[in-house]
This record gives structure tokens, C-alpha cells and sequence, in this order.
């Protein structure tokens, strides 16, 4: 139980690292397109979040850097996947990622 | 900045994120998946507090909370949901899914419960007292990570303009 | 142990008073964040009624009519009788309308817009708390409201108000840029001092103006007022009000996002609203017009300038209350005004205390930063309800073209400019003349 009180690096990753996994769940189980793009979020949260508890370990400030760009790609790679989902339901009226299957053999 | 119930507020904050991380990939309607995922990020932006990182919160709240899920909501209010609410939730590969992701869990838990003697067990001397945050996280962007700086600038030109005409009616 | 806890408690509560040289979020005294908290949450809530009354007010006296009249006197008591009202309405909810989301949007919006005060500085020391990130968490926080607005449109299931929400967020989203490139700008102003570091911190930006002597609004002449200008017109604009209140006008989309909401809920979107613009008016007045200094505080300096500005308060209140009296004078003799006109002359009186208690040098000292802040966002509330009476309405595409097209070449061309003119001399001396040599040398 003292060990749980003083929280120390190893927590934060820990928490990072369950976030991670229910991010990976969400995408691997559901079909609605959008719900899978926010599950993309919730692991480049989960990467963040390992990161700036880095470099709160070492004391640099490279990890907050670092974090900062992540932020910065997530933002540009969920517009593109909105553009390509707004694209995709244009032609076929509906965000079931089961149907996404033109190009199966 | 004397940090204070630290162990109260990051149990509440973790809490709240795997709640909501929770509540995103269980709910049938889009916007409430969206609106936990806003829960999710606000919490970590305050653990980011926690975490002596004031910068990286303030991006958080305003890329994050305020940027990104705007625009989700928005196209979730632009595609129609009401079918798809109606049809199965979790496809096929639910089991495998699961599975894998167990798979996965198992190893994090191996790999944490056998390497935690790594990380120090006192917090780090505090930076937060020499410079202020933002300030060494300026001098960082612009003078190592400069190329990278100008790169991601590329990369958000290049995602403005493919957005634009992946969602354009007619090119 | 009755005694010892006692003493304990009050020297914690004194604890303040002794380091004066800090906030108490930055001090870490949890009693005065909480009453600073309640200060501040009252004041604004006497900010928005005032805003109520003077915004029927002064718009009808611009449009040569009288406004309310009967309700009090003057229909000072007008903004009650509406408050009650809309506590009595009855709540209603659309059937088909998805409730957890109808309920939680208005409680986003309001939380929203009143975190944003936690940073606003009052004064040096008058401030619930000083970030080190400030203006980013103000303008962070503020950007949250747009997520209230969107579900709001949504949750009420009909046409009128989801294209109401998604203009209304769209317009929002864009003058946000607009906004950050002009709030950028005045943070590069920040930083020319001698060490060359700027700082995003609310009290630092004022006191970094204190420090270079001018308000950053006539900085750079040109620049600052153009930096100004943008965030004026980026911030009517952020908190949908005229002339860009396309979203909500009554006669254009029966309201807009609201349209659904009634009583107490709507209620809440009116105090979210008037609480967003005072909000963003603390900031324009903070980045450029010099937060809590009195007027001309380089240029009129010296002990007796002070004195003279520190009876200003006082005169001010003063100067209310007389025309209280006037007014009382003026009222009709007829028996039924009776009550009204003992009303008004009591609250003459009122305001006549007030300004009296304000010549007393100790209470005058501490007041002198609230007030000169609080007159200059009155300043900005006073233009906000000028514009309202002045222009007409945008059209939809008219508004977003002059956000993206007009205000963000500008915005970013200040910046540069901005940039430009506080390393002028570097500029010079590394870039121009060396250029210049090479041109000469080819000749």
C-alpha cells in the first residue's frame, strides 16, 4: 500500500501502457470508421503520455519536445483520415470498416 | 509550484482517462465515444500538470480537446449515424482482437514487473525552478530540433491541402 | 487543541498577507484562491446582470428610444424580473432529442468561459493564480466552448439548430487563428527587453509593458494598432456577437443553436456568453492596453500624478451617484412613482458611499488596480453593445472570407512585421549592409 502513495515513474507508465491497450482494442474489434480513428488517438495519447514521463525521469525536456510534434501529427493524420473518411462515405453511404473491401480478390 | 495530494490527484485523473478510454470504445453512438475521448484528453492535460509540463498541456487543451475534436464532431455530425447505430457494433474479429490485445497486456506486464528496478524511485531534481517551462522548451524547438520544427510545418501544409481535396465534391 | 488549531488556522489565513509579492495560487494558500474564487465569481455575476440592463439601455438610447423604464426605476430592476422569468419557465427537452448530451452542453459552454477567469489579473498580486502559460491556457480553454456549441446543436435534433451550431463553430474556429496570430504578435513584443526572453504569463505581460514604458497598442506605431484591431475584430466575432451574430440572430435561424433551449438552460448560454466577452475583452486589455496601469504611467510620473489619479475612483462613483440625483429630481410627481423615486435616490446614496470610501488613501491604494482594469473592460463592453447598435449583419460567406481572407494576411503580416521592427538593428547591421557591400563591390 506505500508503494501505491508515492507515485513514481513506473505509474504513469503503467497507466500509459493500459491506455495503449485500450486504444489497440478499439481498433482491432470495432467497425464504425470513427470510432476507430479516435482509438488511433487514444494511443498516440498513451505514447505521449510515456514520453513527457521520461523526461520528467531525466530532467531534459526532450521528451516534452518530442511530445509536442506527436500532438502535431496527430492533428494533421486525423484530418487526412476525416478527408478520406468523408471521401470514402461519399460513394458508399456507410462507415462500416467491413465494407471497405473494393480491392479484396 | 510545490506540488500537492499528488497520489489523490493522479488516482483521479487516471480514473477519469480509463473511464473514458473505457466509455470511446464501448459506445454505440459516435458522439458519446467523442465526448469521452474530450474527458480523456482533458485529464491527461492535467496529468501533463502533474508532470511539471505546462507547455505540453496547453497544446493539449487547444490542439487536442479544442482542434481535433471539433473536427471529429463535426464529421460525425456530417456522416449519417443513425444506420449504423442500429447494425452489429464489434465485428468479426472481436475474439482475435481480444485475444492479441490480452497478448499484449501480458507482455507489458511482463516487461514492467521485471525492469522496475530501472527507474529511480525519487522525482528527478525539478527544473521547473531555473528557466521557466516554455522558454527552455523554445530554446529546445529552435535550436536542436529546428529541422524537425520546419518539417512538421511541411507536413501540416501538406495535410491542409490533402484534406481539402480528399473532401471536395468535385476536383 | 482547541487553541493551538486556532492559531494555526489564522496565521494559514495570514500567511497571504505576509508575501505579498504573489498570487495565492502561486503562493500555494488554498483560503485565499478559494476566496479570490468567490470574489471573482461574483463580480462576474453582478458584471453580466449590469451588462443585461446596460446593453437594453444604451442600444435604445442610440436607436432614439427609451429601453426599459417601468420596471424599476429607470428599469434598473429590469434584469431580476428576467432572471425570475427564466427560473420559472417551464424546462422543456425535444422528444427525439438525445438528453445526456442536451443536458451536458450548456454545462461546457459556462464552465468553459468561467475557468478562463482563473489567470485574468486584477492586478500584480490580484490574480487567482499565475500560470506560466497563461495566455495559451486562456485561449486554450476558451476554444472549448465551440465543443459545448457543436453538441448543443446536435443534441436538439432539428434543422435550424444544427446549422445554426456548425456555422456558428465554423465562424468560431476561424477567428480563433486570427486571434492567435495577433496574440502572438504581442507576446514577440514582450520579449524585447534586455535579456531577449518574452514571457506568456498574464502578470508578465503587463509587466513587461510597465517595464518598456509604452502600452503595446502604440508600440511600433502602426503595428501595435493593427495587431489591436484585428484582435477587436477577432473577438466580436469569437463570442458571436454583432455584427457577426449570424448564427443566432432572431430573424435569421430562429436563434441558432439555442432554438431549443428554454428557461434555465438558455439561461445559461446568455451568462456563458456575456462571461465570453468579458473574458476576451481582459485579454485585449491585458496584451495591449497595459492590464491594470493607469493611464500614462511613463510619461506623467511622480507622486502627486499618482495622488491625482488615485482620487479618480472615487470621482467616478461620485460622478454616478450625482447623476442618480439628477435623474431623482427629474422623475414624474405623480403618487405611483413614489416607490421608484425613493429607489433611485437610495441607490444614489449608494453610490455616493461608495465614492466616498473610495477618497480613503488606504482603501484607494488597493483599489486603484482593480478599477482602472475594470474601467477599460467596461470600455470594451461599451463598444461591444456600440457595434451592435452600428453595423448590420454579416452575410455567412461574407464572414468567412473576411476571417481567412483579410484578417489572417494581416494578422500575419503584423507579425512579421512585429518581428521585424524589434530586431531592426540586428537586421541591419547582419543582413542589409553586408548585401549592400556585395551589390556596391559587383558595380
Amino acid at each position: 500500500m506505500e508503494s501505491m502513495l508515492h507515485i513514481t515513474t513506473l505509474h504513469y507508465l503503467v497507466l500509459g501502457a493500459a491506455l495503449f491497450l485500450l486504444g489497440v482494442i478499439g481498433v482491432l474489434t470495432r467497425r464504425n470508421v470513427v470510432i476507430v480513428l479516435m482509438s488511433i488517438e487514444l494511443i498516440l495519447n498513451a505514447v505521449n503520455l510515456n514520453l513527457v514521463a521520461f523526461s520528467r525521469m531525466s530532467g531534459g525536456l526532450h521528451g516534452q519536445v518530442f511530445a509536442i510534434f506527436v500532438i502535431t501529427d496527430a492533428a494533421a493524420e486525423a484530418a487526412v483520415g476525416l478527408g478520406i473518411l468523408i471521401a470514402f462515405f461519399r460513394n458508399k453511404e456507410t462507415v462500416n470498416i467491413d465494407e471497405v473491401n473494393l480491392l479484396k480478390w | 509550484m510545490t506540488p500537492v495530494a499528488t497520489p489523490f490527484f493522479f488516482y483521479l485523473f487516471a480514473g477519469m482517462m480509463l473511464i473514458g478510454g473505457i466509455l470511446v470504445i464501448t459506445r454505440k453512438n459516435p458522439v458519446h465515444s467523442a465526448l469521452a475521448l474530450i474527458v480523456t484528453l482533458l485529464a491527461q492535460a492535467s496529468i501533463y500538470l502533474m508532470l511539471y509540463a505546462p507547455f505540453v498541456a496547453g497544446v493539449q487543451i487547444i490542439l487536442y480537446a479544442g482542434g481535433i475534436m471539433v473536427l471529429f464532431l463535426f464529421v460525425i455530425m456530417l456522416v449519417s449515424i443513425e444506420r449504423s447505430m442500429k447494425e452489429r457494433q464489434f465485428n468479426s474479429q472481436r475474439v482475435v482482437g481480444i485475444i492479441a490485445a490480452t497478448a499484449l497486456g501480458g507482455l507489458f506486464i511482463a516487461v514492467y514487473s521485471k525492469g522496475k528496478d530501472i527507474f529511480p524511485d525519487h522525482a528527478v531534481r525539478m527544473t521547473a525552478a531555473e528557466a521557466p517551462n516554455v522558454q527552455s522548451v523554445a530554446t529546445l524547438l529552435f535550436g536542436p530540433y529546428m529541422f524537425a520544427f520546419e518539417i512538421a510545418s511541411l507536413l501540416l501544409l501538406v495535410a491542409i491541402i490533402g484534406a481539402v481535396v480528399m473532401a471536395k465534391k468535385r476536383i | 487543541m482547541g487553541g493551538s488549531t486556532m492559531d494555526q488556522i489564522v496565521q494559514y489565513i495570514q500567511s497571504y498577507l505576509n508575501t505579498r509579492g504573489l498570487t495565492p495560487g502561486a503562493a500555494g494558500n488554498m483560503f485565499w484562491v478559494l476566496v479570490y474564487i468567490m470574489l471573482v465569481f461574483l463580480g462576474l455575476s453582478v458584471a453580466v446582470i449590469a451588462m443585461n440592463w446596460l446593453e437594453r439601455k444604451i442600444l435604445a438610447h442610440m436607436q432614439v428610444r427609451l429601453g426599459p423604464m417601468r420596471v424599476g426605476p429607470h428599469g434598473l430592476l429590469q434584469p431580476i424580473a428576467d432572471a425570475i422569468k427564466l427560473l420559472l419557465k417551464e424546462d422543456i427537452m425535444p422528444a427525439e432529442a438525445d438528453s445526456f448530451v442536451f443536458w451536458m452542453a450548456p454545462l461546457i459552454v459556462v464552465l468553459a468561459a468561467f475557468t478562463v477567469f482563473v489567470v485574468v489579473p486584477f492586478g500584480p498580486t490580484h490574480a487567482i493564480t499565475d500560470m506560466n502559460i497563461g495566455i495559451l491556457f486562456m485561449l486554450g480553454v476558451s476554444s472549448l466552448s465551440v465543443l459545448g456549441i457543436v453538441m448543443a446543436g446536435w443534441a436538439s435534433n432539428s434543422h435550424y439548430p444544427l446549422m445554426g451550431a456548425l456555422r456558428s463553430s465554423a465562424q468560431m474556429v476561424s477567428y480563433e487563428v486570427a486571434m492567435g496570430l495577433a496574440v502572438v504578435s504581442a507576446i514577440l513584443m514582450t520579449s524585447l527587453n534586455k535579456d531577449g526572453t518574452g514571457t506568456l504569463s498574464m502578470i508578465g505581460i503587463v509587466q513587461a509593458q510597465q517595464a518598456q514604458g509604452v502600452w503595446f497598442v502604440f508600440k511600433f506605431f502602426p503595428l501595435g494598432l493593427i495587431a489591436f484591431f484585428i484582435f477587436a475584430v477577432a473577438m466580436v466575432a469569437e463570442t458571436n456577437r454583432a455584427p457577426f451574430d449570424l448564427a443566432e440572430a432572431e430573424s435569421e435561424l430562429t436563434a441558432g443553436f439555442h432554438t431549443e433551449y428554454s428557461g434555465f438552460r438558455w439561461s445559461l448560454f446568455f451568462l456563458a456568453e456575456y462571461s465570453a466577452m468579458i473574458a476576451v475583452s481582459s485579454i485585449a486589455v491585458t496584451l495591449w492596453l497595459g492590464g491594470w496601469l493607469r493611464p500614462f504611467p511613463n510619461l506623467l510620473t511622480g507622486p502627486t500624478w499618482d495622488q491625482a489619479f488615485s482620487y479618480i475612483p472615487g470621482i467616478t462613483f461620485l460622478f454616478f451617484a450625482a447623476t442618480c440625483f439628477y435623474n431623482t429630481v427629474r422623475m414624474p410627481k405623480h403618487p405611483l412613482f413614489r416607490i421608484q423615486t425613493i429607489g433611485l435616490a437610495g441607490f444614489g446614496v449608494v453610490l455616493g458611499l461608495i465614492g466616498l470610501m473610495l477618497f480613503i488613501s488606504g482603501v484607494s491604494m488597493r483599489i486603484q488596480d482593480i478599477f482602472w482594469f475594470s474601467a477599460k473592460v467596461a470600455g470594451f463592453m461599451y463598444l461591444y453593445i456600440w457595434f451592435r447598435g452600428t453595423f448590420p449583419r454579416y452575410r455567412f460567406d461574407q464572414l468567412m472570407q473576411m476571417g481567412w481572407k483579410v484578417l489572417l494576411p494581416m494578422g500575419l503580416g503584423v507579425l512579421i512585421g512585429t518581428g521585424g521592427m524589434g530586431l531592426r538593428s540586428e537586421i541591419w547591421n547582419q543582413a542589409v549592409l553586408p548585401f549592400g557591400r556585395w551589390i556596391w563591390s559587383l558595380v
